[in-house]
């Protein structure tokens, strides 16, 4: 039975390549090429430099096992988080959904400030156990520490295994599970042996994302982190931007480029071996009320945490938004409105929103116009182009943003592509790292669709594009979903990028933010604080509403 | 289905209609000043440069300095702009070294001071100053009723242990600076003894100035040090943007002899522009009383025009430093990374 042929399967790879070799691999190669001609050795003596330095190595060393440390933190604390969102149904639960996403646009200096209200030295925790166990000093000195660099990636990512697994687990036939106890398995036994290989293809797909993400972490190290921790993303960020060697910044960028790939092109060929075919599950059967004690403790206590870990440091920046000398006002909100200095760069909010979600919104169209026929591509039978494409299509996701920012100067100069100080520039950067997160999104869902389905509706005679629109796209539904709101939130909330290619007539919430905390004085710092639970209210309503599509897609099976 | 076909078409309409205002036009009747993120101006005097030139104005913000200057550079032979604003004396000799400024004797240089004028070939004029320098939380020294600093020696002496943060000059200018104030006041010999003193003092390093001032300087938020590296303008600033109006800054600047490490900004034409007598008439406006004036509460710097009238805010809470220390560009040019190197080593491994 042939469902497409490889011919259009060639077809459906061709639109995200010319992309990618437009938009990606031309300013890529471009700022290489001349960063390397720019040192008489071709970049030879930064390469040696960077293998007897022992400090790149470090470098190297330092970034790899904080990935992997960070990667294996977030999946244990979410994994129970997910269980609870796949299999319960409970009040407020797409309310949480969303709001657990939002640390995800939330710039770096704004988590910090966070992150200090709360576990700085004069923050609320350390108020709190100096007061009850009657101290002197604040015994968490938690600020510029590896724990806090740890906390924060967990803090982002979350959401990442959440969506990403949950999606997928949410569709598990909870039915395999209790055979398996019904044959005399152990609960454990149960999960370890039947539900974590079915859901293995999920949770890999949602660790490489997450250890990419930290991999390449280049805020959350350099503002949380301080200065004795450097991952190679802040490493070219310092011989570029401050040190002004291209040379050195070029030679530790395609390291960067090549170990990922490596670890992709292992990562894609393992995946490919634990996929398996799943009937997909109403959910109606796969989830329920938490009814037993047990249940409900799972249930209380993993959303407790949510609150808690995810919530409490949200909770602290609107407080700080509303906290003015003469006590609770919305004050530093009335003051966004006011062009208080008549400067011609002041940011009306409404602009400010207007602008990220319209640019958030092109970014998510675009990548799920490229994410969809690279994934349906990806997800055909295996042969060497596609192991060569999947890995491939991960790259811009670990690619220095101020190395691309300086590729698009160089590369896109001249009509009909002279987009360089376009602020259509601003979704397409976007959609770069958002495009392998649509794919990584989907590819598990497609791999998981019995060919059966598929070869059924064919023999009622259905063509290529019906069998697709009636069995692949309900099953796909709830992945799309994912997809299009990891798109929509990273262009919310990029901001290496953006701060290369954003122009004033075109402000974005998170350049705002910027600009605020970049003079001294209260109102600047409230101000910020406003436009921060604006940009965390707005995001939350446009996740909530994402989420809409789906109820309407997800009950056809 | 009908939102998804109705959300499409927004989209396509907004980048549909940012897409012309993007192209760059070689249109007579418009000039582009390209600038880094800090960079501002009121409405008004850009209207008055419009009004009077009958041209438009546009701006290109391309992050902070060093971004903006590596962007400047790698599109020299088809600049994205007319004029450059921004690059400062740490960056002078690089930009000059590129060779992409055309060189122009504005007549306004007459109200300059000579000691700003670091380029003798005309390509980089000076527009501004500020002097960056220790700024430390008045309350917190009189409730402990310690002597606030005066020196640099202050910092490593024992009764100002654990008080300091400073920025990391490798990835801030105003940390930069500071070192660089180190190195002047010091010597080149010396500033590394100092900072080993500093460490062992349990200074703090953070990686931005907007992490060390809102999240460790304790004036300014939760923090716990008492001292900061910032500007001796930031007391003016506290001042101007408080939350209600207040009669005396919750801080102060250090700025007696030797302390603060003045960074200058400078303007020039970008070779390549296809309007370089407007371009010419931009960098006369910029060192104009009108525009001079019009800096201070902007970007909280001094206007480099010495006839240029300040604001009350300035005149009451915004220093100028006695003597600032003076490092050539020359040599900040050459021995950049090396001092920077050096002051990771030592005090940050």
């Amino acid at each position: 039975m042939k469902h497409i042929s490889s011919k259009s399967y060639a077809l459906l790879a061709a639109l995200p390549l010319v992309f990618l070799a437009i938009f990606y691999f031309y300013p890529l190669i471009k700022i290489l090429t001349v960063s390397l001609t720019l040192d008489e050795t071709l970049g030879f003596g930064s390469l040696k430099r960077l293998i007897t330095r022992g400090i790149y190595l470090r470098t190297l060393w330092f970034t790899t096992w904080q990935a992997v440390v960070s990667t294996i933190l977030t999946l244990l604390l979410a994994l129970p988080g997910t269980y609870v969102f796949a299999r319960y149904q409970f009040w407020g639960k797409a309310l949480l959904r969303s709001f657990t996403t939002v640390p995800f646009v939330l710039p770096t200096v704004v988590v910090a400030a966070a992150f200090h209200s709360l576990l700085g030295p004069g923050g609320l925790v350390n108020a709190g156990l100096m007061k009850w166990f009657h101290l002197t000093s604040p015994p968490v000195a938690i600020d510029q520490t590896i724990a806090l660099i740890l906390i924060a990636h967990v803090f982002y990512n979350y959401t990442v295994v959440l969506r990403i697994v949950g999606g997928y687990w949410s569709r598990l036939d909870p039915g395999l599970t209790e055979s398996a106890k019904m044959l005399g398995a152990s609960p454990g036994k149960a999960f370890f042996k039947v539900t974590l290989p079915l859901l293995s293809p999920a949770i890999l797909a949602a660790s490489l994302l997450v250890f990419i993400f930290c991999f390449s972490s280049f805020g959350v190290i350099l503002i949380l982190g301080g200065p004795r921790f450097a991952t190679i993303e802040v490493e070219i960020y310092r011989q570029a931007i401050h040190l002004l060697n291209l040379p050195m910044a070029a030679v530790l960028s395609l390291v960067q480029i090549l170990f990922t790939f490596a670890l992709m092109w292992v990562y894609t060929r393992l995946q490919r071996s634990r996929s398996m075919a799943l009937k997909p599950a109403s959910r109606a059967v796969t989830q329920k009320k938490a009814d037993g004690g047990i249940d409900r403790l799972i249930l209380a206590a993993n959303v407790s945490f949510m609150i808690l870990f995810l919530g409490l440091p949200m909770f602290s920046l609107m407080v700080q938004s509303v906290t003015t000398e003469t006590g609770v006002s919305l004050g530093f909100y009335k003051n966004l409105f006011e062009n208080a200095t008549e400067s011609v760069f002041f940011v009306p909010p409404a602009d400010a929103v207007f602008y990220s979600l319209g640019f958030a919104l092109a970014a998510l169209l675009i990548a799920l116009t490229l994410g969809v026929p690279a994934a349906v591509f990806l997800a055909g039978p295996a042969n060497r182009a596609r192991s060569l494409l999947d890995p491939l299509f991960m790259l811009p996701l670990s690619t220095s943003a101020v190395t691309l920012g300086f590729g698009f100067i160089l590369a896109l100069d001249k009509p009909p592509l002279n987009l360089r100080t376009s602020p259509i520039l601003v979704p397409l950067a976007h959609t770069l790292v958002a495009f392998p997160f649509v794919v990584r999104s989907l590819l598990p869902a497609l791999r998981s669709i019995p060919p059966k389905l598929k070869d059924a509706a064919a023999m009622m005679g259905a063509g290529p594009l019906k069998v697709w629109q009636t069995v692949d796209l309900p099953i796909l539904g709830r992945a799309l979903v994912v997809g299009a709101v990891f798109a929509f939130t990273i262009s919310l909330g990029e901001f290496g990028a953006t701060l290369f290619v954003a122009r004033p007539q075109t402000p974005t919430m998170p350049l705002a933010i910027y600009r605020f905390l970049g003079q001294p004085g209260a109102a600047n710092y409230g101000q910020a604080m406003a436009m921060s639970s604006i940009l965390m209210l707005v995001s939350a309503a446009g996740f909530m509403l994402m989420e809409k599509f789906r109820v309407t897609q997800g009950e056809e099976f | 289905m009908i939102k998804i076909g109705w959300i499409i078409i927004l989209t396509a309409a907004l980048s549909l209609g940012w897409v012309p205002t993007g192209i760059a036009s070689d249109n007579t009747s418009e000039i582009i000043l390209m600038a880094h993120d800090s960079f501002s101006v009121s409405k008004t005097v850009v209207a008055e440069f419009e009004n009077r030139h009958h041209v438009r104005l546009r701006f290109l913000k391309a992050g902070d300095t060093g971004a903006m200057l590596n962007q400047a550079i790698l599109s020299k032979n088809n600049p994205m702009a007319d004029v450059l604003f921004g690059v400062d004396n740490t960056f002078l000799s690089r930009a000059l070294a590129a060779d992409m400024f055309i060189p122009y004797p504005s007549s306004h240089l007459g109200d300059v001071p000579d000691e700003l004028k670091l380029d003798p070939t005309y390509r980089l004029l000076p527009v501004d100053f500020g002097d960056v320098c220790l700024n430390y939380d008045k309350k917190w020294f009189a409730a402990k009723g310690l002597a606030p600093p005066a020196s640099l020696e202050d910092l490593i002496a024992p009764a100002y242990e654990g008080l300091t943060v400073v920025e990391n000059p490798a990835t801030s200018s105003p940390g930069l600076a500071f070192l660089l104030a180190t190195v002047g006041h010091f010597g080149p010999d010396g500033y590394l003894d100092f900072w080993k003193k500093l460490r062992d003092a349990n200074v703090q390093v953070t990686a931005s100035w907007k992490k060390a001032y809102w999240g460790s300087f304790s004036a300014a938020s939760k923090g716990d040090r008492p001292i900061v590296v910032s500007y001796a303008s930031s007391p003016a600033a506290e001042v101007h943007f408080a939350e209600k109006a207040m009669e005396e800054s919750p801080s102060a600047a250090v700025v007696q002899n030797g302390t603060a490490f003045r960074q200058i900004e400078f303007v020039g034409i970008l070779r390549g522009t296809k309007r370089a007598d407007m371009a010419r008439k931009l960098v006369d406006f910029m060192l104009e009383r009108t525009f001079q004036e019009d800096i201070p509460l902007q970007m909280f710097v001094f206007p480099a025009n010495k006839t240029a009238v300040l604001p009350a805010v300035f005149k009451r809470h915004a220093r100028i430093a006695e003597h600032p220390v003076f490092v050539s560009p020359q040599d900040i040019a050459a021995y950049r990374e090396e001092w920077i190197e050096a002051w990771t080593e030592t005090v940050l491994r």
